[in-house]
């Protein structure tokens, strides 16, 4: 797109030609899944340590707002003491987990399967969807920390989202309340599969949408846990999603679907962990 | 080229502060869209060609760090800084209402074109939901972030003109 002082191309075509370039770049980028790659890297570069910065900025801005000082010292601890019971609710869903597993392996054969450990990296949150419509993020990890696109994404006690696109030093991940999303899950009590959608409509009232979930009548009450499912190809198995807010039966007799609450408050997010496992897929 | 620069560094201040700053401070989950105040001002201070790169560019980084398709970002602002540009020839450099309204039915038009593609073609039909919760709140905020933003690009504009006036060989955007 280099412009010469001699003479200059007309704005008209100059505007058809980018457009048509715009248009011929999403036929590209979505037919090979091309998205950006270098661009991606040295753009990161530039931006990642500013965005970090102010980042910061914004954060304590907003922390200035939210609290008076005096609160400051509550808060830590309250802090300390909200992990402490992200990392029980964490144990404890692993425990129950392991209990049904249990039961399951005394009546059906032994499985050697072992999920608990999975490898972690922790990464801060940068930058939020710069529009008002989709919940991406970026962290400040990127392919330089080993981290690659369709890793999981949790924070405290619960699933936050999914790596879609990675940078040098950064990456963009999608959180299960994106309008886009769309997860695999199951209730743990009665292990019936269902899916967890993100949704725009219900975001501002803090739960998302569980939809095609096979059950029977009350069989699954108001705060059963939801974990992603074994047979999800994107999400590690028994991650924490939410708790069941409210089921009803749908028109076709028979699915249910309803709200979730999620596991994670996204509306104060800093810091994520990324699991550096990925799902085992069948071409592995 | 010190125009060029000018914007540019315009351009990524009002990106980093639109994803950083600005989504701490956001009301009702709502942020004004300053991208689109950057395209649409310059778009009616300098015209469709400077619009145009202008958009171009700040849908750019857009789809580079927030896009699931690269392009499509970069498309809509560049129409917005190309439409923009057009009402060039009405435009008074003194008078800050008729940008406030160019700039109120861009953002309209960044809304609906956003839900069309994005979320009616994926069945999502409540319209009004998405107009009074998203749209709407979006053009106020923004439009209200333009009072202080426009001010700030006026004058840097008046700054490069003032410039570009002295030196001998004046560069063409």
């Amino acid at each position: 797109m280099k412009k010469r002082n001699k003479f200059s191309v007309p704005s008209k075509y100059l505007f058809a030609g980018m457009a048509l370039g715009c248009v011929l770049l999403m036929g590209i980028s979505f037919v090979t899944g091309f998205s950006g790659g270098f661009v991606n890297t040295a753009a990161g570069y530039l931006f990642v340590p500013i965005q970090r910065g102010l980042n910061s900025a914004g954060s304590w801005l907003r922390d200035k707002t939210d609290n008076f000082e005096a609160l400051q010292e509550a808060q830590e601890l309250n802090e300390k003491l909200q992990a402490q019971i992200d990392e029980l609710i964490m144990e404890n869903s692993q425990l129950q987990q392991d209990r049904y597993e249990l039961a399951e392996l005394r009546t059906l054969y032994a499985l050697d399967e072992n999920y608990s450990d999975y490898d972690k990296v922790a990464a801060r949150i940068i930058g939020k969807d710069a529009g008002n419509w989709f919940s991406s993020f970026l962290i400040d990890k990127g392919a330089d920390d080993g981290i690659a696109e369709g890793m999981n994404v949790i924070a405290g006690s619960g699933l936050v989202g999914i790596v879609t696109k990675v940078g040098g030093s950064w990456a963009q991940v999608r959180s299960i309340i994106d309008d886009a999303t769309n997860v695999s899950a199951t209730v743990l009590s009665t292990s019936d599969p269902c899916f967890v959608n993100g949704d725009l409509q219900l975001m501002n009232e803090g739960v998302i949408r569980i939809t095609q979930l096979k059950t029977e009548e009350g069989a699954i009450n108001k705060g059963d846990k939801v974990l992603t499912s074994h047979i999800s190809d994107k999400y590690q198995e028994g991650i924490l999603i939410g708790y069941v807010d409210e089921i009803s039966l749908d028109s076709n007799n028979l699915t249910y679907s309803g709200t979730l609450t999620p596991a994670v408050d996204f509306e104060y997010l800093h810091t994520v962990l990324v699991i550096t496992d990925l799902k085992q897929t069948a071409e592995e | 080229m010190r125009r060029k620069i000018a914007v540019f560094l315009l351009i990524i201040l009002c990106f980093i502060l639109q994803n950083t700053v600005f989504q701490s401070l956001a009301l009702a989950s709502v942020s004004p869209n300053l991208l689109l105040v950057v395209t649409a001002s310059f778009g009616l201070m300098r015209g469709e060609k400077e619009g145009l790169f202008t958009g171009f560019f700040c849908g750019m980084l857009l789809d580079i760090f927030y896009g699931r398709v690269l392009g499509f970002y970069a498309l809509i602002y560049l129409f917005i800084g190309y439409g923009n540009g057009i009402f060039h020839r009405l435009f008074l450099d003194e008078d800050i209402k008729l940008p406030m309204v160019w700039i109120a039915f861009s953002d309209l038009a960044y809304g609906l074109l956003l839900y069309f593609f994005l979320f009616l073609l994926r069945g999502k039909f409540d319209f009004s939901y998405y107009l009074l919760h998203i749209i709407i709140p979006e053009l106020i905020y923004t439009v209200v972030a333009t009072l202080g933003l426009y001010w700030l690009i006026r004058r840097l504009n008046r700054w490069l003109e003032r410039h570009e006036e002295d030196l001998p060989g004046k560069e063409e955007f």
